[in-house]
This record gives C-alpha cells, sequence and structure tokens, in this order.
C-alpha cells in the first residue's frame, strides 16, 4: 500500500479548505503533483506544497493509497471530500467537514473533531478516538439530506444534534452526547453509549435510537410501547433492558427510541402504563 | 459615448423589423439614425440582435424574497461563483442575492425586470433591495387588494376616493401599478380562511372579490396607469381552479374598451382542471380558447422547469397549504391591515404527475394561444423555477424535439392528462421576441423600452447565433446555450456583457408612476387616510411616506389621470 505523509510547515491561523486531500485526487500522482493541488487558504488559492511537506509515494488506485496527516489541522476542512475508497489517517486534531459526501474508505482521527463530521456521507467508516462536534453525520445548515450510510464511531463525547435528518448509516457514541440527538431522523442507528442531554429523536419519523446511559426525560411526543431485553445493532445484541419509545407523533413519526431502565431510574412511572 | 451594432440579424418586432440585416446607430444611451465615423464598431455579423430583455413578474426584491435567502442557506451555498475584478461574489441560486440578479439578468440580455409584489408597508425594504440590484431598470407592483383603506373604499362604493388614494399611494411609495393577489382570501386568511369563488363574502367588509378586480379596474381606468391591473386569482394552486380564473377575467370584459384591462399572472399555477390531485388535468384549452377570443386579457406564463424552486407569494393560505402537501419548512407572515405572505421551499420532479402536469400547462397555454403580443414568457421566479432558466423554456416553445425529449422522461400518467403531445406549433425567433421584449415593454407601456427605433433607450441583446442559418427545431440545444450568455449585452449605451462576462457594473433606474391630481381631492382623501391611518396602521403616516431620495435613480413617470 502506498502511504502519502503530510506535515503541516506551520501552525494554520485561518480555514483551509482542503478538499482535494482525498486518496482519489492523490492516487498515480508523483509527490510534486501533489504539491500542486489547490487548496483555498481564508480567500486566497495556494498550493498543497505551500501548507504541508509531503513525503512518500501514493498507490496506483485510491484503494491502495493511505494518506498520513501529522499534526494539528483543527483548522483544515473538507478532509476527504467525496473519497471513494483508500484511508487517511489524522494524528491530531481536525476541522470541521471531515469526511464530507464520502462514498467508501476509512478515516480515522487520533485526535479531536471538530462539527459537521460525515457531513451527507454516503459510505465508509469514519473511526474518531477523541471528541467530536455538533452537527455528526448532518447535512449542512437548512438541507434535508443528511448521512445515507456507512458507520461514524466516536470513541469520546459528541455535541449537539448528532444523526440530524439522518437517512441511513450508523453513528455510534461511546461517550457522552449534546441535546437532539437524531433530531428529524428518517432511518438508521444511533447508539449512545454515555448519557444524553435530552430531547432525544425530536421530530424524527424513522429509524432507531439507543441511549444507554442517563437521559433527564423523553419527550411527551413519544409513546411508552413495552419493556425490551435487548437492542440489535447489525448483527451485535447489546443487552439492556430497554425502554422502547415509539414518535415522534407530531410528525406522526415510527421512529423507536430505546433507554436503558438500569440508568434511568427517574422514568419508572412509565411502566405503569404496561398494564 | 457612441456606439454602432453592424451587420447584425435584428429582431424589432414593435417596429415590425423581422430578421433584417441592419446596422444599429448609438448615441448617449439613445438609439439614433447615424453616429460619426469615430463611433466604437460591434461587429454582429451572423449575431442575433434584439431589444434588452422586459421582464413582467419576477421575485427580485422586498421583504419576502429577503426571507426566502434567510430561509434557505442551503440554496446559497450550492451556487457560488467568485468575485470578479468588477463582480461581487455571486452566491443563490432560486433567491440569489440582490447583485447576483442583476448579473443573471444582464447574462440573458435581460434589462428591464419588475417586481411582482410588493406590500405598501414592505415596499421601503423593496426598494432598498432594488436600490442594490445593479445593470438592470427595475419596479415594483404593490399589493392594493387587500389594504384596508382600499376595501373600506370599494366597499362604500366610493370608486373616485378609492382612486385618489391609490394615486397617493403609488406615489408615496414609488409603485408602478396596482397588484391584486387572491383578492379577499389574503384577508380572510387573518381569520384563518379563504376565499373559493368570486363571489364569496369577505365578512369584515361586507365585499365579494368580484367587486374587488372590478372596482380596482375601474380605478385603473380612472386613474390611466401605464399598466393594467395584475391579478394573482383566487383558488391559486387548487386542481379545478381554470374555472375561477375564467371566471377572472370575465369579471371585467365589459370594461375594457379594445385595449387589454386585465392581466393575469402565472396562469400555469391556476390553470388546473379536474376535482383533486389525482384527477388532475390540464385547463390550458378552455384558458387559451377564453384567451384567443377576448382581447382584453394579457396573461403569463409561470412555466414551471424541472429542478429547485422557492414558492413565495403574497398568498399566504394558498403557501399554507402547499407546506401542507409537501411537509417542507415555511414561512407565513402578516403584513398588518395589507396582506399576508408564505414561501415554501419546492423541488419539481419529472417523475412527479403533478409536476408533469404543471409542466405541460405551461406549454400548452404558450402555444395554444394565436396572439403572442398577449402572452408574455415568465417562470414566476422563483416560484416555478429560476429566471435563469428562460432559454430552457424558449427551447422547449421554439422545438418540438425538445418538448418530446423532456416528455420522454416526465411521468408517463401526466402525459394523457394534456394535449401537448397534439400540438406542434414551433415559435420563431420574431415571436420569442415578442414574447420576452416586445409585448411585455407594451404592457407595461415603456415606451423606450422593448424595441430599437429612434429615440428608444439603447438597451439591446445580441446573442451569438445565426437565426438565417440555425434551424431551431433542431438545433434547440445551441439555441439555449446562446440565450444563456448573451455575446453582448448593452444598457443605456454602454457595453455592460461581453461573452457571457460582466464587463461594467452600474446601478439602472427605478421607474414610479406619478399620477396627476387636484389639491383639493388630495388634501380631502390625505384627511380621511391619516384619520384611518392612526386606526388600522403601527406606524405614522410621515413614516409610511417614502421619498425620491431613498431610490438610487428614481425615474418617475407623469401620467393623467381622468378625474
Amino acid at each position: 500500500m502506498g502511504e502519502v505523509t503530510l506535515k503541516p510547515k506551520v501552525i494554520f491561523k485561518v480555514p483551509i479548505i482542503a478538499e482535494t486531500i482525498t486518496p482519489d485526487n492523490f492516487a498515480r500522482k508523483s509527490i510534486e503533483e501533489i504539491a500542486k493541488l489547490e487548496v483555498w487558504e481564508g480567500n486566497r488559492k495556494v498550493t498543497l506544497g505551500e501548507l504541508f511537506e509531503i513525503a512518500g509515494t501514493p498507490g496506483e488506485t485510491p484503494t491502495d493509497t493511505k494518506i498520513i496527516i501529522e499534526g494539528d489541522v483543527r483548522k483544515v476542512r473538507r478532509i476527504g471530500y467525496k473519497m471513494t475508497d483508500g484511508q487517511i489517517l489524522i494524528k491530531g486534531p481536525v476541522g470541521m467537514y471531515l469526511g464530507e459526501k464520502m462514498e467508501g474508505g476509512k478515516i480515522i482521527v487520533e485526535g479531536d473533531a471538530d462539527s459537521w463530521v460525515g457531513t451527507g456521507m454516503k459510505g465508509g467508516q469514519i473511526e474518531i478516538k477523541g471528541n467530536a462536534g455538533d452537527y455528526i453525520g448532518a447535512p449542512y445548515r437548512g438541507d434535508t439530506k443528511g448521512m445515507k450510510k456507512g458507520t461514524i464511531i466516536i470513541h469520546g463525547n459528541a455535541g449537539n444534534e448528532i444523526g440530524c435528518w439522518m437517512r441511513g448509516g450508523t453513528i455510534i457514541v461511546k461517550g457522552n452526547v449534546g441535546a437532539f440527538p437524531g433530531i428529524h431522523m428518517k432511518k438508521g442507528t444511533i447508539l449512545v453509549e454515555g448519557d444524553c442531554a435530552g430531547r432525544c429523536g425530536a421530530m424524527m419519523k424513522g429509524g432507531k435510537i439507543a441511549v444507554l446511559g442517563h437521559i433527564p426525560s423523553i419527550l411527551p411526543r413519544f409513546t411508552f410501547d413495552e419493556i425490551k431485553k435487548s437492542f440489535k445493532l447489525k448483527k451485535e445484541k447489546i443487552k439492556g433492558p430497554f425502554y422502547l419509545f415509539t414518535g415522534d407523533l407530531n410528525e406522526n413519526g415510527a421512529g423507536k427510541l430505546y433507554v436503558s431502565i438500569e440508568k434511568n431510574k427517574h422514568l419508572q412511572f412509565y411502566e405503569k402504563y404496561l398494564e | 459615448m457612441e456606439l454602432l451594432i453592424k451587420n447584425g440579424y435584428v429582431y424589432d418586432p414593435i417596429n415590425k423589423i423581422d430578421g433584417e440585416k441592419m446596422d444599429i446607430a448609438v448615441k448617449d444611451g439613445k438609439i439614433v439614425e447615424s453616429v460619426s465615423s469615430s463611433a466604437k464598431v460591434i461587429d454582429a455579423t451572423n449575431m442575433l440582435v434584439m431589444p434588452g430583455g422586459v421582464d413582467i413578474h419576477s421575485h427580485i426584491a422586498g421583504s419576502k424574497v429577503n426571507s426566502g435567502r434567510i430561509l434557505r442557506p442551503e440554496d446559497h451555498y450550492k451556487d457560488v461563483k467568485p468575485r470578479t475584478a468588477i463582480t461581487r461574489a455571486e452566491v443563490g441560486h432560486t433567491v440569489p442575492s440582490t447583485y447576483t440578479i442583476g448579473y443573471r439578468y444582464a447574462r440573458l440580455g435581460y434589462t428591464t425586470v419588475i417586481e411582482a409584489a410588493s406590500p405598501p408597508l414592505k415596499t421601503r425594504h423593496t426598494h432598498e433591495e432594488l436600490n442594490d440590484i445593479p445593470l438592470i431598470d427595475k419596479s415594483c407592483y404593490l399589493v392594493l387588494d387587500n389594504n384596508w383603506i382600499v376595501l373600506d373604499y370599494l366597499s362604500q362604493g366610493e370608486i373616485n376616493k378609492c382612486a385618489a388614494f391609490i394615486a397617493w399611494i403609488l406615489k408615496a411609495l414609488k409603485g408602478y401599478a396596482i397588484k391584486i393577489v387572491n383578492p379577499g382570501g389574503v384577508e380572510l386568511w387573518g381569520w384563518g380562511k379563504n376565499v373559493e369563488s368570486l363571489d364569496d363574502q369577505v365578512p369584515p367588509f361586507d365585499i365579494t372579490p368580484r367587486e374587488i378586480i372590478r372596482g380596482l379596474c375601474k380605478v385603473n381606468k380612472i386613474l390611466n396607469l401605464p399598466h393594467t391591473i395584475h391579478v394573482h386569482t383566487n383558488n391559486l394552486g387548487k386542481p379545478g381552479n381554470y374555472r375561477t380564473t375564467i371566471e377572472t377575467m370575465d369579471a371585467v370584459g365589459d370594461l375594457a374598451n379594445g385595449r387589454p384591462n386585465i392581466h393575469i399572472t402565472h396562469v400555469q399555477f391556476c390553470g388546473y382542471a379536474g376535482y383533486s390531485w389525482i384527477t388532475l388535468r390540464s385547463g390550458a384549452p378552455e384558458i387559451a380558447k377564453y384567451v384567443n377570443n377576448h382581447p382584453h386579457v394579457t396573461i403569463d406564463l409561470g412555466q414551471i422547469v424541472f429542478g429547485e424552486a422557492t414558492t413565495m407569494t403574497g398568498d399566504g393560505p394558498f403557501q399554507y397549504i402547499l407546506h401542507n402537501l409537501t411537509g417542507n419548512k415555511w414561512k407565513n407572515a402578516d403584513v398588518e391591515a395589507e396582506g399576508s405572505a408564505g414561501i415554501v421551499p419546492y423541488k419539481y420532479r419529472r417523475k412527479n404527475m403533478v409536476n408533469a402536469i404543471q409542466w405541460s400547462i405551461g406549454l400548452e397555454l404558450a402555444l395554444l394561444i394565436k396572439d403572442p403580443w398577449r402572452l408574455f414568457l415568465t417562470t414566476d421566479h422563483p416560484n416555478a423555477g429560476p429566471f435563469t432558466e428562460y432559454p430552457r423554456v424558449i427551447a422547449w416553445l421554439m422545438s418540438t424535439k425538445a418538448r418530446e425529449k423532456t416528455m420522454e422522461k416526465i411521468n408517463k400518467r401526466a402525459k394523457k392528462r394534456g394535449v401537448l403531445a397534439s400540438i406542434d406549433r414551433e415559435y420563431t425567433f420574431y415571436e420569442i421576441a415578442i414574447i420576452t421584449r416586445a409585448a411585455t415593454a407594451k404592457a407595461l407601456n415603456l415606451e423606450n423600452k422593448g424595441h430599437l427605433g429612434v429615440g428608444a433607450d439603447a438597451d439591446i441583446s445580441i446573442y451569438n447565433i445565426n437565426p438565417m442559418e440555425i434551424d431551431p427545431s433542431k438545433e434547440y440545444k445551441k439555441v439555449r446555450r446562446a440565450l444563456k450568455r448573451a455575446a453582448y449585452t448593452i444598457k443605456g449605451g454602454e457595453i455592460i456583457v461581453k461573452d457571457g462576462e460582466i464587463v461594467k457594473s452600474f446601478i439602472g433606474e427605478t421607474f414610479w408612476v406619478k399620477p396627476t391630481m387636484s389639491k383639493d381631492l388630495e388634501r380631502e382623501v390625505l384627511k380621511e387616510v391619516s384619520e384611518k391611518f392612526k386606526e388600522y396602521y403601527t406606524v405614522s403616516l410621515e413614516n409610511y411616506v417614502i421619498g425620491e431620495s431613498e431610490l438610487a435613480s428614481s425615474k418617475p413617470i407623469t401620467v393623467k389621470t381622468n378625474f
């Protein structure tokens, strides 16, 4: 597998829009050609070579190309834009729109990620070892086409409105999440292993959300269905037991919301509706 | 500055010039007989030369357009063009920024555009935005049909006083014509209701839509305004509404004296037959039959173009229905004592039966109405599609093949619900020049626009296409491409576009009418109005009036009234 290493020459101060950093763009190119790829630094067009030290050799196809970014790229946006295959490994924090519209391949971030990870994602996998910002897998503002396929795994915490307008795929957050996970969601799965700040599944029409940690309350637009022993995530079974709610009824939705019984003793009053 | 446009094929329907090879001389922003030998020469050999386009109905400015921009960030980041040395950055597709609107119209070869609906109270905002739209000349219609003061006068039968009030308001707010939007229905929307026919009562005022339309038509006649009343009918966007449309046209038939006295706008949206969305079919043949037999009516199309659109009208109840139909995000607003407005983003899809029928209704109307002087090309920007798609509509009108190509892709059931497949009329360049320039300028009574006779404003568009050699029926794609980027656009004698790129930018004029009125009548009406104002409005009358200095480039048109 061919590897290309990018090292920031300086600490970036203005936002950099780097749609060109993808295995698809790097494959079959020489280092000189890669250095000539254009990116926007603020309102100026510059080349990749002006911002990064580039080394290594890319593979023949995107599939066997691996891009390693070493250093702080928290100002660099849109890395992995529309990538179809291959790998990107980022050893440090990364900026917004990581893996926007990506269709395949894998992105691993060893630091934190900013908001809009996997915006409008159509396939592939993104794994973030640190924390992530808001709007994970969501479309950009105003749009209604969120993540469609693929997987996003976040080992730390995530912000608000993750999985907004989601149309498919999976988001797994091992830490805690902010408010409104799965807002406007239509399909797909969100698993929150930590706590949720609340308003889970607001305006959802379909799909599944499971919260294994604490949740302050369930929105009144959800009805309590039953107690489930487990929650199915692909082929894996996650043991509960869970309260299962359906909603959002304001939207005539049929979304499923699983909430851990063990961590949410304050929701016990729902059990009286079981009779 | 002098210009000489040499050897172009000129299409100038007002002066009955049909593809003649001739030179056009320009001096100091006007078209003249001849110029000196030092004039700058534009070689238009084998090119198509037409007067600058005149768009009669387009939502380009005002609080409603701006709300649309705020509602749709996704519309903006998907269509972006960086700035150049002359132009500012362009953003927006269906609701572009003010600057973008000016640039894009100029690229199409359009030089005059009228904002289609501005509630009087929001007209200051409209003018602020019009001031920012570069290159084109512009104006705005005032929505006056659901205005409480107008309704008061009309229900009391005080046509003269109503006319005096409207004369004052047009002058005070710098408007161009009377716009009517769902008469009565918008007022009832304040109570959560709507009207369903021309003879429904509007309870607070004890008046019917028919009386409002007739009243304002009479007012228009008294004021002798350059444009007719500009009507958005009741029941717009409902199956079976073609009957209401014909009734609306017929309601003022007896008031006509040879000249058109009513303009029905975006007829595609009110030309539906059938009883529900499932049984929807085209009502175009019936409307076309009526228009062909009644010279008092002019219409514009509101042609659908498949793709993204943002529906925005002053018709609050209709927009609410549309929101419920689509589930899309929406905005609805009430303008105190004057009207309402609503915005819903929409996407027209080929495979959707209703959208496909809508598409064919517009084209059927254009092809079945025989007199091109009473039919104008619009997409009711941005309701049925952005104005940048005009070349696409022109290609459909000029080529049966283009229509057939699109028909292959649309919903199969929709094909049987209209008569489009059976029509083989094809527009000529001369007729295209009529429906996009000459007829609209004539309907607006803009004497110096829409033609290339001596004395006219030097607003000229030149397209890189040879009308003598090209067969638009077969090479419709070439026509579309050429019309999309004018080779030259000349505005007021200045070259503003060259090869589809903006080469110069400045602010065009804003027209408004100034009806003459006796001082006594004005004083009397103003006294009554100021009392009502205190009762009805949250602003004072003094703050309502827009000063001429608030317009970037004001051009009043004095109108002699028949009081």
